[in-house]
């Protein structure tokens, strides 16, 4: 046995040991208590004076909801903006154009609701200034946005009875200034130290040795691509992400890439435990990430290192597994693993393309996306997480025959349909989605769009059919990796997987809150014999039975269409 | 609703001075520091840059390691793999015609040698490493184009391959081939 599986663990291990004081730290810290980043203070109360803010003000479910939505609104505008008049502005080196409007409406809402889809390349698509001003800016704000939204979900659970979900405001800036500013800081020095380019320099052209002139696209991306991963968002500096040798220069910078980016969804696991006093229900919740997680990864790490059954008849050498599409500093393991944990994770970033790994490993990392609830994405996922929860609550209630209670409040029909429709919409945005692209594959073949939905997909037969489905989980997770063949930036591709992405990400950010707002409100009812017990390892596993079924029933059939039907041959 | 709109312009302002303006700067000064000052580490010969360490370069010479298949021929003004999937029947007569052209050139090599990386195409398009068994499948090839004996670029190889604490075993193609131009 290598080193290959030794380093995987290694990252998990030292990420859940980071992960717990880190928990520990944010708890305490959205909870008003001292702690060592108190120095902050003074810069806070700063911006809020310059923002006229008042931090201390307390806000029920829709007006912190109102308040979120307003400023992310703002935001979609101004990078819309912005990427249309691009050449225009300053920091453009590369001499790059503008977006064309639907590219751009895309790539907005794309970096707005932490998705990071990208219909451009890095390179070419995008300037220095567009991906400060806006990629950077908008990775750190909307990572912020997902953990003000489950610091709104701990306050719900932690009074018996309130109104107040906590301040938007505060909780968002605290979130920046005193978690993700300053582990972003660290991260991207080691990464500048390690070969990735922090300076504004445009592209320099360079002799090869054998005598070739070749380009080498540069700029100061050591920034982006630390908060790229500590926020989960994904986006990569460079079109080829974390698969580039700029943007990921070695095993070493790829392990801290890949502990960054696990970093923050596990903490808020923690801190949910220390933040309400209910640490064994935060274990529970780990526990049973962890082991679907490991479900997803372990088979996808075997097929990834055994190696391509097509490429073994050939009758070369493939010790090392399948490597289409990997580099050699990852390795097939490695690569296999990070596959899975960037896709559960709602992270999108890529050290090896996904659409070249094997048949099964696909269906492996769009069940990830599809469930989008292991760790998940910045806050989001524990939101995620929270609609299965009322789910499973409604369920065993109804199992035991009794109301169905949770954390003392009851849960009535009101929250169980808003947690039904958010679920059942996701369903409705992907397989629709995707039943729409292959239907204008199929009959509209020659419409004039950019890219002729003939020429969409890279691949034949079920693989093809793969490409539209997984883009469009993509989009719905706020995931933003892809089956990159898939030719994406024309209209029909940069409207609809827009739109899905708003929807994928507000409702299931809007229907969680709404829920524990909801459920704060009510009359405290104390905890008896015969309540359902949800920090039970029964109830855990009663959670991960609903989150199978339903994913299972909703999904089943474009998996046996795309990758089961591919790797059936 | 101005309640909210006038805080949030305002918030968004100073998080773009801080995020976009401060934390940028911040970093790319610190980077001045590190090897290759934050602009790309290079690396030259006799004074003239060749490349840059971490981004991989075409070899098409018979006296070269020849590095991976790239999907950008390996220019690095953008990057991109080939995206092509197992199944796909194009893909897997390119990756047959990829093998019969190595054995051309490599007529002392079986079949079963030939590792995968070098008949498959990167991630990034720009992999500046290959496997030590795809360096070592290289050696008679190069050792019969370059007329030096065999073991002595056997030995190149040996001492080329990085055998990190964790991680892959790997060989930096540019950096071997200015090694190898240095072989007498």
């Amino acid at each position: 046995m290598n080193t290959e599986l030794t380093g995987i663990i290694l990252t998990f291990v030292l990420t859940v040991l980071l992960a717990f004081p880190l928990g520990k730290y944010m708890a305490k810290m959205f909870a008003g208590e001292r702690t060592i980043t108190d120095f902050m203070n003074p810069v806070e109360r700063f911006i809020y004076r310059i923002a006229g803010i008042d931090a201390n003000k307390p806000m029920n479910w829709k007006q912190f909801l109102m308040a979120m939505l307003s400023i992310n609104c703002l935001w979609i505008f101004y990078a819309f903006f912005l990427f249309l008049n691009q050449s225009h502005l300053p920091l453009n080196p590369d001499g790059n154009p503008d977006m064309s409007p639907d590219l751009s409406f895309n790539t907005a809402i794309s970096f707005v609701v932490n998705c990071n889809l990208q219909h451009y390349s890095g390179e070419s698509g995008v300037t220095y200034f567009t991906q400060l001003f806006v990629i950077t800016f908008l990775q750190f704000v909307s990572a912020a946005t997902g953990i003000a939204c489950a610091v709104a979900l701990f306050n719900g659970l932690k009074h018996k009875t309130t109104e107040n979900l906590g301040n938007f405001w505060s909780i968002f800036t605290r979130a920046i200034t005193r978690v993700l500013l300053p582990i972003s800081i660290v991260i991207a020095i080691v990464l500048a130290f390690n070969g990735t380019p922090a300076s504004f320099d445009g592209k320099d052209t360079i002799t090869t040795l054998q005598g070739d002139t070749v380009n080498v696209s540069r700029g100061p991306a050591a920034g982006m691509i630390a908060i790229k991963h500590l926020g989960t968002n994904g986006g990569g500096w460079f079109g080829t992400n974390s698969a580039h040798p700029f943007e990921n220069p070695g095993y070493f910078t790829g392990m801290l890439e890949l502990a960054a980016q696990m970093l923050i969804p596990i903490a808020l696991l923690f801190a949910l435990g220390f933040y309400i006093k209910r640490k064994k229900f935060a274990w529970m919740i780990f526990g049973i990430m962890t082991i679907g997680i490991l479900i997803l990864a372990v088979p996808t790490i075997n097929w990834e290192m055994s190696g391509s059954p097509a490429l073994h008849k050939m009758g070369i050498l493939q010790s090392n597994g399948a490597m289409e599409g990997k580099e050699v500093r990852f390795g097939a393991a490695f690569s296999g693993f990070w596959s899975i944990m960037t896709t559960v994770i709602s992270t999108g970033s890529v050290n090896a393309m996904h659409d070249s790994t094997m048949p099964m490993s696909g269906a492996m990392q769009m069940l990830a996306m599809l469930i989008n609830a292991f760790y998940g994405g910045c806050g989001v996922g524990l939101l995620n997480y929270y609609i299965y929860i009322i789910i499973a609550v409604f369920i065993g209630g109804l199992m035991v025959g009794r109301t169905p209670e949770f954390f003392g409040h009851k849960v009535e029909a009101r929250e169980v349909k808003i947690a039904a429709l958010v679920t059942l919409l996701s369903a409705f945005i992907i397989k629709g989605g995707t039943a729409l692209a292959a239907y204008y594959f199929t009959s509209h073949g020659h419409a004039d769009w950019a890219v002729k939905p003939e020429a969409w997909l890279n691949n034949p037969g079920s693989h093809g059919f793969s490409e539209m489905f997984y883009e469009f989980t993509s989009a719905n997770a706020n995931n933003g990796s892809g089956f990159e063949g898939l030719g994406d930036n024309n209209i029909f591709w940069n409207l609809t997987t827009g739109l899905a992405m708003i929807f994928g990400r507000f409702l299931p950010i809007i229907g969680p809150v709404a829920i524990a707002g909801l459920l704060a409100k009510k009359k405290y009812v104390p905890e008896t014999a015969g309540t359902l017990k949800t920090d039970s390892l029964t109830f855990g596993v009663l959670t991960f039975a609903i989150i199978i079924i339903i994913t299972a029933l909703s999904y089943f059939p474009p998996l046996v269409l795309g990758p089961i039907a591919e790797w059936l041959g | 609703m101005k309640k909210y709109i006038l805080p949030s312009l305002k918030l968004t302002l100073v998080f773009i001075i801080i995020c976009s303006v401060l934390y940028p700067l911040l970093i790319a000064a610190t980077a001045k520091l590190s090897p290759g000052g934050g602009k790309g580490e290079t690396v030259s010969v006799n004074g003239k840059v060749v490349g840059y360490k971490n981004i991989g370069q075409k070899f098409t010479d018979d006296k070269y390691f020849q590095g991976r298949p790239s999907a950008v021929d390996y220019n690095a003004a953008g990057s991109a793999g080939s995206n092509k999937a197992p199944s796909n029947p194009d893909y897997l007569k390119q990756v047959e015609e990829r093998i019969d052209s190595f054995l051309v050139h490599n007529p002392t090599v079986k079949r079963n040698e030939i590792p995968a990386d070098l008949v498959t195409a990167s991630g990034s398009g720009l992999d500046p490493d290959i496997t030590p068994q795809a360096a070592y499948v290289q050696v008679a090839r190069i050792a019969k184009a370059r007329n030096i004996p065999e073991e002595k670029i056997r030995a190149l190889v040996d001492t080329s391959v990085k055998r990190p604490v964790l991680g892959m075993e790997k060989v930096n193609v540019l950096a071997i081939n200015i090694q190898l131009d240095q072989l007498k």
